[in-house]
């Protein structure tokens, strides 16, 4: 009873082995150099999202549940939401909505330049990856259809 | 404008896959593809001859950029448009479960 | 000269995908519409909308299949189809035809007018600091739009994670 294979083939485990951590590296550079090349929060947030699916899809979901269950997704895209708002309404000191309140805005080109920009760019990025990923363990461990017919 | 054109054509494949089909991931085919339509129509409207992407470098004058306007608009429109796919295919698996077919025709019960 | 190429191909594929019965083939299909429209947004310099669009369509495919796994059923027509199938196409066509006389009062293509782009791109630098101008776009002159969004996707996942949930009104049937 305990012979059923969970997850895919060998040659699929070893290769995610190999490259997921470098995927989630990937997609932390593209989220922190958001406001000197393309990609931004939204593409980075989505490539560390795909790279925990992708370790759910190659070893079944109890390896990647492990790792970041549903209880701590749900925490984290919460704190990325209430980041986001705590910078805006932090703004309000300033002025008015969403005032980018560093007033010395560091040298252009540099890693750490532009004011509110990166901050914002890592709340996102938390709320889009964390958010999806919830949306897909919920899906993938709905078992009411395959168990049935 | 012929580029404008075969943009509308595509538009009205994914119109026709909506109204027509009975099955409900065709319907939500047709819903992916009239997104992508939208969101390319708003691209090629801010695009400039011959100019150069919205990104500054070091030590140059850019003067022809194309519009960054419109790619900001997409891009919050691309991350929706996933959303609310998920969310579709979510309500169809629960049709699924609950009446055991796609067929749009069949799912007419109203418990009275 | 590339754009209609890709544009006939993503045309191409779209009827593919709508008509054919398998569901299976027709999710691919989607997956190639997309992919197209990723490589167009390269060639219309979007770099930004390129990558998004790219992983933005991984995601969805493997949404799309985890629903549509073994549950393939042919399309079948029958009742008033002809008269539907007719009135639709009539529809479309007047549509189309309505369309280019609209789409001949548009600019050139090429050919933009930026007049609030205009300001963006040459305070962009002195006021943001940014050198992505898309990015400070999105997060400094308009951060409300980015803020509307986030709640957007909040309500998705709450809406999922709602439905599919496993206890709920047990209904006697």
């Amino acid at each position: 009873m305990k012979n059923k294979e969970v997850g895919m083939t060998l040659i699929v485990k070893t290769i995610t082995r190999l490259t997921v951590g470098l995927i989630l590296l990937y997609g932390i550079y593209i989220v922190l150099h958001g406001h000197l090349s393309p990609g931004g929060g939204f593409a980075g947030g989505v490539i560390i999202a795909l790279s925990f699916i992708h370790l759910m899809l190659a070893f079944g979901r109890e390896t990647a549940l492990k790792k970041l269950s549903q209880a701590q997704a749900s925490v984290l895209e919460s704190l990325g939401a209430i980041m986001f708002l705590t910078i805006a309404l932090l703004g309000l000191l300033g002025g008015y909505f969403f005032f980018n309140f560093f007033l010395h805005k560091g040298k252009p080109f540099a890693l750490f330049s532009a004011g509110i920009i990166p901050l914002c760019n890592i709340a996102i990025c938390l709320k889009v990856g964390a958010g999806l990923f919830a949306i897909f363990a919920a899906l993938v461990l709905f078992k009411g259809l395959d168990e049935e017919k | 404008m012929s580029e404008y054109i075969l943009c509308f054509i595509l538009f009205c494949i994914g119109l026709y896959a909506v109204l027509r089909k009975r099955n409900i991931i065709k319907i939500i085919i047709g819903l992916g593809i009239i997104e992508y339509a939208v969101n390319l129509f708003f691209v090629l409207i801010g695009y400039r001859t011959h100019g150069r992407a919205p990104i500054l470098a070091k030590d140059q004058n850019i003067l022809n950029m194309v519009d960054p306007l419109p790619q900001a608009l997409v891009l919050t429109s691309i991350v929706i448009g996933l959303a609310v796919t998920a969310l579709l295919v979510t309500i169809a698996i629960r049709i699924y479960e609950k009446y055991g077919t796609f067929d749009i025709t069949k799912i007419k019960r109203l418990k009275g | 000269m590339e754009i209609r190429l890709l544009l006939l191909f993503m045309i191409f594929a779209a009827a593919v995908a709508v008509e054919i019965e398998d569901l299976l083939s027709s999710v691919i299909a989607v997956g190639a519409v997309g992919l197209g429209l990723s490589l167009v947004f390269l060639i219309l310099k979007a770099p930004d909308l390129a990558i998004t669009q790219l992983v933005v369509e991984i995601l969805c495919l493997i949404i799309l299949i985890r629903a549509t796994l073994k549950k393939d059923l042919p399309l079948i027509k029958d009742g008033r189809w002809l008269f539907n199938t007719v009135s639709t196409l009539v529809f479309i066509v007047s549509f189309l035809i309505f369309g280019y006389f609209a789409l001949k009062e548009l600019p050139r293509f090429g050919t933009p007018i930026m007049r609030v782009a205009g300001e963006y791109i040459e305070q962009g630098l002195p006021k943001t600091g940014a050198a992505n101008i898309v990015a400070s776009i999105i997060l400094d002159f308009r951060g409300y739009d980015t803020l509307g969004e986030a709640t957007i996707l909040f309500t998705a996942v709450m809406g999922v994670l709602a439905v599919i949930r496993k206890v709920g009104r047990i209904n006697e049937e």
